[in-house]
């Protein structure tokens, strides 16, 4: 796993940042850097704007006003650049319950233009080996959310946006999941994740950011 | 100029200055429908083959020209608010629809009752009609694509996209649909020809009343957007502030 | 990008197949619609040889409509859609990708019932092969011009009716002169007119409807 581009001033950085959803407003100026080896908690009651924050983070909606910014430049500008160092696991896993989790992961590759890397190897590291061959359909939830954390593994990205990474998983992916997000930081990337259970990281800086309701 | 088109793209701005076109730009509109209504339901010559039908004509035909008009302006605004994210453009094409829409079912029932003393019958499959009636589907298509969207900002841009792909198709609609007339034309169907052959006597009032016509959608763009900035901006301190002083 | 859209491709082929139900759905629907037409006008031979062109091809607008839906929202619902717009490749060219796998599946059968469906119309062999020849380059557009519909309106809960309204006008231009075709063939005339104008339609919706598409995607997601 080779992170992207090395580039040590390629950090994410959120300026001014204000968002609604329908006609509330979120949250208003907002603004945060997060550098290579950190970690950036998102916590909040439900409807303080987590997941609009992390969604706006990785592109997918559009701030009111402010933007984010990627190794310094807007991240509408350099679209493709950026989506090939994010990898984002949002609400919903994002595979296919018809296709077998190998199958879903050989597409996750192609998308970002790779071969076929050694995915049996990645499916044994997320407790699924000997489940590759069958559809994603008959998983347990926790299962499909580790087929979904599969492509964290699968897919080398420096920065790595996680909406609620450990639904449905049980401890030991916890700690699976975990220990995969302090690899991830020590080799130099970063990640944004919300939780609502404690997120125990042994390495790397991790921040902590409380959207509150009135924000 | 630059500065001056941003300006006004600021929706504090445009409704300081629309308010103060909006009253010239009412009265002008009211004068020229007085004068080319006027002139062209009563003043006008009679057509020697028509006779007095002709003069649904003076309705009609500024109906047709505005309802296409309508459309390019909303398109045209909304590729500005897709690609500059000038909000005050997708108000104006909000703004737009309804008014296009209605362009459009003016020049469907004046064309329609110019049909029956012509051809006989309220609605024949002519050309011009059938593309109108397409337009109608368009502009139904847009406003029913925006009120279905709950999010103003996607509403917008979704809408965009869609009056985008109309503008897009309406030339290839129009040339099908005059080539699917004359393959089907009947021998009894005429369409109506208003083309640089009108007499001069019918021209002019003809022309006031297109002007008119134009002038009258101005008006109630303005209005109309007015009225969405109101509503959109009815947060921001300005409106608050406007409300407290009215 | 090349092999991100052959992915995309042979994944939703994969899909296909393994929904094979789902595909016969518009394909018997596009059948009743056709035969609905003999029992409620009447079923002189004659009449239905010069309405049938036009028929065959109003049906195949309605079933290619039934099926659009299935192009983005289960993408949409499972969350493949937001990995789609998230990757490196550009999303006009992954959304072309889908267009064609979803074209292969669902306008290529209706493309291949179309002569099943003349011979109940009564229709002459020049016509048959005139509406062959039409459907072949006009399912594309319509493949085409119905995903921009479906990319705009895969966000919200019901869009089936909002989608007919949206996409039924636009496809005026090819219903016009795919039917007008069939006509032409019966009637001993060159079709080359009318095929070469739809094919020129599919060029313009080749080039502007994926970049449409994306935009429209893009918005959906938001």
């Amino acid at each position: 796993m080779t992170p992207g581009p090395e580039s040590p001033s390629c950090r994410l950085e959120a300026v001014d940042l204000t968002c609604e959803r329908g006609d509330r407003r979120l949250f208003a100026g907002l603004g945060f850097a997060l550098n290579p080896g950190e970690a950036l908690i998102v916590e909040g009651a439900n409807g303080a704007g987590k997941t609009t924050l992390l969604r706006t983070l990785c592109g997918l909606s559009r701030p009111v006003a402010g933007s984010v910014r990627w190794c310094g430049e807007d991240i509408h500008a350099i679209r493709p650049e950026f989506n090939a160092a994010l990898n984002y696991v949002g609400h919903q896993p994002g595979i296919k319950a018809d296709l077998t989790p190998l199958e879903n992961l050989r597409v996750d590759l192609a998308l970002h233009g790779l071969a076929r890397g050694d995915l049996m190897d990645i499916l044994d590291r997320v407790g699924l080996y000997g489940f590759e061959d069958v559809p994603c359909r008959t998983l347990s939830a926790g299962q499909r959310r580790r087929v979904a954390l599969a492509r964290l593994l699968a897919v080398p990205a420096r920065l790595w946006i996680l909406d609620e990474p450990f639904t449905a998983i049980d401890r030991d992916g916890v700690g699976m999941l975990c220990e995969a997000i302090d690899a991830h930081l020590a080799a130099g990337g970063l990640a944004v994740l919300t939780s609502h259970q404690a997120v125990e990281l042994a390495h790397g800086r991790v921040g902590r950011l409380t959207l509150g309701r009135a924000a | 100029m630059w500065v001056w088109f941003h300006k006004l793209g600021s929706p504090r701005h445009f409704y300081r200055i629309s308010g103060r076109l909006l009253p010239w730009l009412t009265a002008l509109a009211v004068g020229l429908l007085a004068v080319g209504l006027a002139w062209g339901l009563v003043f006008s010559p009679p057509d020697y083959q028509q006779g007095e039908t002709v003069r649904i004509m003076y309705i009609h035909v500024p109906a047709a020209v505005m309802s296409m008009v309508v459309y390019a302006v909303m398109a045209a605004a909304g590729f500005v608010y897709l690609v500059w994210r000038i909000k005050l453009a997708d108000l104006v094409a909000a703004a737009s629809a309804p008014v296009g829409a209605w362009f459009t079912v003016l020049a469907l029932v004046t064309g329609s009752l110019w049909g029956k003393p012509m051809w006989g019958t309220w609605w024949a499959w002519d050309a011009r009609l059938t593309a109108e009636l397409i337009l109608l589907f368009l502009y139904l298509g847009y406003m029913a694509l925006y009120n279905a969207i709950e999010d103003r900002r996607s509403a917008g841009r979704a809408a965009a996209v869609l009056a985008l792909v109309g503008v897009v198709n309406l030339p290839i609609i129009h040339y099908s649909v005059e080539w699917w007339y004359t393959l089907h034309q009947g021998p009894t169907t005429r369409g109506m020809r208003i083309a640089g052959t009108v007499h001069p006597d019918m021209r002019y009032p003809l022309l006031t009343m297109m002007l008119a016509f134009g002038v009258y959608y101005a008006a109630v763009l303005l209005k109309r957007t007015r009225c969405l900035v109101l509503e959109t901006e009815r947060d921001s301190a300005w409106v608050r502030e406007l409300v407290k002083t009215t | 990008m090349w092999r991100a859209m052959v992915s995309v491709v042979k994944r939703d082929l994969l899909l296909a197949v393994r929904h094979r139900s789902e595909l016969v759905n518009p394909l018997l629907f596009f059948l009743i619609v056709v035969s609905l037409f003999p029992l409620s006008l009447e079923p002189d031979p004659r009449m239905l040889a010069t309405i049938g062109g036009g028929v065959i091809w109003v049906a195949a607008l309605l079933a290619g409509m039934l099926a659009l839906d299935a192009m983005f929202r289960p993408d949409f619902e499972d969350g493949t859609l937001e990995q789609l717009v998230l990757s490196p490749q550009p999303v006009a060219a992954l959304a072309l990708a889908k267009v064609f796998a979803h074209w292969l599946v669902s306008g290529l059968p209706l493309m291949l019932m179309a002569p099943l469906l003349g011979v109940l119309m009564n229709l002459p062999g020049e016509a048959m092969l005139a509406l062959l020849a039409t459907l072949a380059v006009g399912t594309p557009v319509i493949s085409l011009v119905g995903a921009i519909g479906v990319a705009l309106t895969v966000g919200l809960r019901r869009s089936g009716v909002l989608l007919s309204l949206l996409v039924l006008p636009l496809y005026i231009p090819v219903l016009i002169f795919g039917a007008a075709a069939a006509g032409d063939a019966a009637a001993g005339q060159s079709i080359a007119g009318p095929v070469l104008f739809i094919g020129a339609m599919l060029v313009l919706a080749l080039t502007l409807a994926p970049l449409a598409i994306g935009a429209a995607l893009r918005i959906s997601l938001e």
